[in-house]
């Protein structure tokens, strides 16, 4: 049975701390295991258990505090053959709660040991998220007003399959160990152990302590069994194995003459449902079969079903810079939401302009041309009132023509939402123009 | 490819499949979660995986843990995630992990406004991780740019082992644009130097001659790599030995800022008898070149950045020399425009720049400009 030790590196732990026993524990599990040191990644992170990857022959992965378990999961997701074994203490622990969870919850196979001694060691002894409320920390009262965790309960209420809570100080500590290496999936060793430089001086703590108050606790002993699933690296790689090639981006030829040839700068207000954002996009196709450059902004809320939803269209044969509207040629309004936040667009309009809104709606007073279209006499419901003004924008050539809308909605759309739109043209009951 | 109508966001997605990314990890965040969102779309059916982080912290550890095992790899945030970035950006810089951090950037401070631009993050990119070493943040200012820098930025990050930013803005990432991606002459993909020679000698952190940058080996081949966040010598051990520290802290300066004229990507327009230069970056550049195409502005010519850091210092008072006074014009509220007034002392620097969410239009700097 070879050790990995790196004799280089010699142990520097404080006489009778226990991390140096599970150092040599932590080997000879891996000897037991004929492991070499180039099929095993040790990942640590900040105080003495940090110290732990200095001492082995094997890859290390020495990183910030509480954060191991995030390095280990890269490590793994990208070389699941690696022995990925993460040693934190419970200072790591706490500053990484939201990580531990999450490791417990995914099941990676990553074997978690956490050196347990109820303190700060390193930054001088003070209060951690184990130490005892009637403990004596260099934190004076701090530890007295919270409630310690108990590691080995959220592990298992977060869905760790294996869960051991054990003394640093047992006899089975290697075997123990082997066995939470060996288990196929997230395992985790909560290890209790003696801190003799800080926290042991001032709380009495002998071999014996340690076994007393673990015995009083949920015993934790490996495999929970109600917890036991399949490992994630292997479910993970399964299911992409078995994935599709995703659908390429949509690609628009040019297929019909222009219809303008200046810019053009579209606004639809509307409100959220009202399928606002895929109108813009189909102008934007639209124009695009007729070979101009187009951008869609949008503005709506973060709430998806409330507010209003608007959309920003620039249409123009020439490469397009600036992708603000300052002075819209068209404004489409379709619901009353989106005119507070685009009000000074109606004062701002340009030379020409022209307004559709629904006719159920009044709009702002604007010079532009305004056209109220009954868009509910048509039979058009108001989730297809969008794609209606945009059809009787094309009947008006202004910027686009049926005839890229038609090719938009072609590209756009598959079998049943293609016909669901070709209706809401043929309701619009509008007669193409000729090209201008 | 051909035409498509595609937001920046989206862009940098297909650009890192194009790079050779092999895994990605991010948390949801505005205006940021569609690059996860698309990832995890493209990247599992094409061999890599995409994960999405329990928070900002975990999603960037995620791919340092997966960089360091030899996949290039990239996460996507904006400015509340940054801030949670920060303690890993500094392992990254300090340790040279090759990854590639897309900050699609919304107004600040703090959550801000989740769906307003801003380039309010230029500094904080740059000085926002302990240490004050240098990053490289590249900058696009629309969807084209966004699919080619994204390439740039894997090279970057990559060739120079180190953390790469990619400084983007909701205007940019949530912009859709008609854009032909097949057009572009992109860079060649370029790979981390691995270290080919004798095992024994291995050293992670030895500096090679030439650019300094250290050897790659991958954590969990053959030969042993050590890699660590706390202060080492070649060897990937802690050292205390000052000189050795101090060696090691000036190559991580010097291995970027020696080579910013290699990475300098910038556009120049100059104008015919210009006497002023805007000096300007993303997205506001589109309006600054539609501000110079004003009768009243035409006498000033245009430069955008689109390597902001290392500073191109070169470049910046290279082009600024032929003319008599400059403009920088950037979407916060004065950030890069101290690094030109760092450089240039000999003539007047002004700055026009505002935070109300609303881009800085064309109109907005000619006004500037007439009125300088």
């Amino acid at each position: 049975m070879a050790s990995l030790l790196n004799h280089s590196r010699p142990l520097v732990f404080c006489p009778g701390c226990t991390h140096e026993r599970i150092v040599r524990a932590l080997d000879n599990a891996l000897g037991q295991m004929n492991i070499n040191g180039s099929e095993v990644v040790l990942v640590s992170d900040i105080g003495c258990s940090g110290l732990f990857d200095v001492f082995f022959h094997t890859h290390a992965f020495h990183g910030l505090h509480g954060r191991a378990l995030t390095y280990a999961l890269g490590l793994k997701m990208a070389r699941p053959e690696l022995q990925v074994i993460v040693t934190m203490g419970d200072g790591g622990m706490g500053i990484g709660g939201a990580h531990f969870l999450s490791a417990c919850r995914r099941n990676a196979n990553i074997t978690l040991l956490i050196l347990n001694n109820f303190n700060f060691g390193m930054t001088g002894g003070q209060y951690s998220a184990t130490t005892p409320v009637e403990a004596i920390t260099s934190s004076r009262f701090l530890n007295k007003l919270e409630h310690p965790l108990d590691i080995c309960q959220i592990a298992d209420a977060a869905g760790a399959p294996y869960v051991m809570r054990c003394s640093g100080l047992g006899e089975d500590l290697s075997n123990n160990i082997e066995d939470a290496i060996s288990y196929d999936g997230f395992a985790v060793m909560d290890i209790w152990g003696i801190c003799p430089g800080r926290y042991s001086r001032k709380n009495a703590m002998r071999k014996s302590d340690i076994l007393d108050q673990i015995a009083k606790l949920t015993p934790y002993n490996g495999v929970i069994e109600k917890n036991e699933r399949s490992e994630y690296v292997s479910s993970y790689n399964q299911i992409c194995s078995e994935l599709s090639q995703p659908t390429p981006p949509l690609v628009v030829d040019k297929e019909h003459s222009p219809v303008i040839s200046g810019k053009k700068e579209i606004l639809i207000l509307g409100s959220a449902g009202q399928r606002i954002v895929t109108a813009g996009e189909l102008l934007c196709l639209a124009a695009m079969t007729g070979g101009m450059q187009a951008t869609q902004k949008n503005d709506y809320d973060i709430t998806v079903l409330r507010g209003p939803s608007i959309a920003e269209i620039i249409l123009w044969p020439e490469e397009i810079g600036y992708t603000g509207i300052t002075s819209p040629d068209v404004i489409v309004v379709l619901s009353e939401d989106g005119i507070p936040r685009r009000r000074q667009s109606f004062a701002q309009m340009a030379e020409g302009g022209l307004v559709i809104h629904n006719s159920r709606i009044s709009v702002p007073d604007c010079q532009a041309r305004t056209i109220a279209v009954d868009f509910a006499g048509k039979g058009v419901g108001a989730k297809d009132q969008a794609l209606g003004a945009l059809a009787f924008l094309a009947s008006l050539n202004e910027g686009i023509s049926l005839a890229m809308l038609n090719s938009a909605l072609e590209k756009k759309f598959t079998s049943t939402h293609l016909a669901t739109a070709q209706q809401t043209l043929a309701k619009m009951q509008l007669v193409e123009q000729p090209g201008a | 490819m051909g035409r498509t109508l595609m937001d920046g966001n989206e862009a940098i997605a297909h650009g890192a499949i194009r790079a050779g990314c092999r895994f990605f990890a991010g948390y949801p965040i505005t205006p940021a979660t569609s690059i996860l969102a698309k990832m995890l779309e493209l990247l599992p059916p094409a061999g890599g995986c995409c994960l999405q982080g329990e928070d900002e912290i975990g999603s960037i550890g995620y791919c340092l843990g997966a960089s360091m095992a030899g996949r290039k790899a990239m996460t996507a945030t904006s400015g509340p995630g940054l801030s949670l970035y920060s303690e890993q950006i500094s392992f990254a810089v300090g340790s040279e992990i090759p990854l590639v951090i897309v900050n699609v950037q919304r107004l600040g401070p703090s959550t801000g406004s989740a769906t307003k631009g801003a380039d309010g993050d230029i500094q904080f990119m740059q000085w926002g991780n302990s240490g004050g070493l240098p990053v490289v943040v590249i900058v696009p200012t629309d969807t084209r740019d966004c699919y080619f820098l994204t390439i740039a930025a894997f090279n970057l990050a990559e060739k120079y082992r180190c953390p790469v930013f990619l400084a983007s803005n909701k205007e940019i990432g949530l912009t859709r644009e008609s854009v032909d991606l097949d057009s572009l002459d992109v860079p060649e993909i370029e790979e981390r130097t691995v270290f080919t020679s004798d095992p024994e000698d291995y050293l992670p952190f030895a500096d090679r001659e030439n650019d300094g940058v250290p050897d790659f080996l991958p954590i969990g081949d053959r030969t042993l790599v050590r890699q660590t966040s706390s202060t080492h010598g070649q060897d990937g051990y802690i050292t205390t030995d000052s000189k050795e520290i101090a060696r090691q802290r000036q190559r991580l300066k010097d291995k970027l800022e020696n080579h910013v004229g290699d990475f300098t990507y910038y556009e120049y327009l100059p104008a015919d008898k210009a006497e002023t230069l805007i000096i300007t970056y993303g997205v506001t550049a589109r309006a600054a070149k539609q501000s110079t195409l004003a009768v009243a502005a035409k006498k000033t010519s245009v430069l955008v950045l689109k390597t902001l850091w290392p500073v191109p210092e070169e470049l910046i008072v290279a082009t600024a020399a032929s003319y008599k006074n400059i403009l920088v014009v950037e979407m916060n509220l004065g950030q890069y425009v101290r690094e030109i007034e760092r450089l240039i002392h000999d003539k007047p620097i002004r700055f026009y720049g505002k935070m109300d969410g609303n881009l800085i239009s064309p109109v907005e700097i000619g006004e500037v400009l007439n009125n300088g």
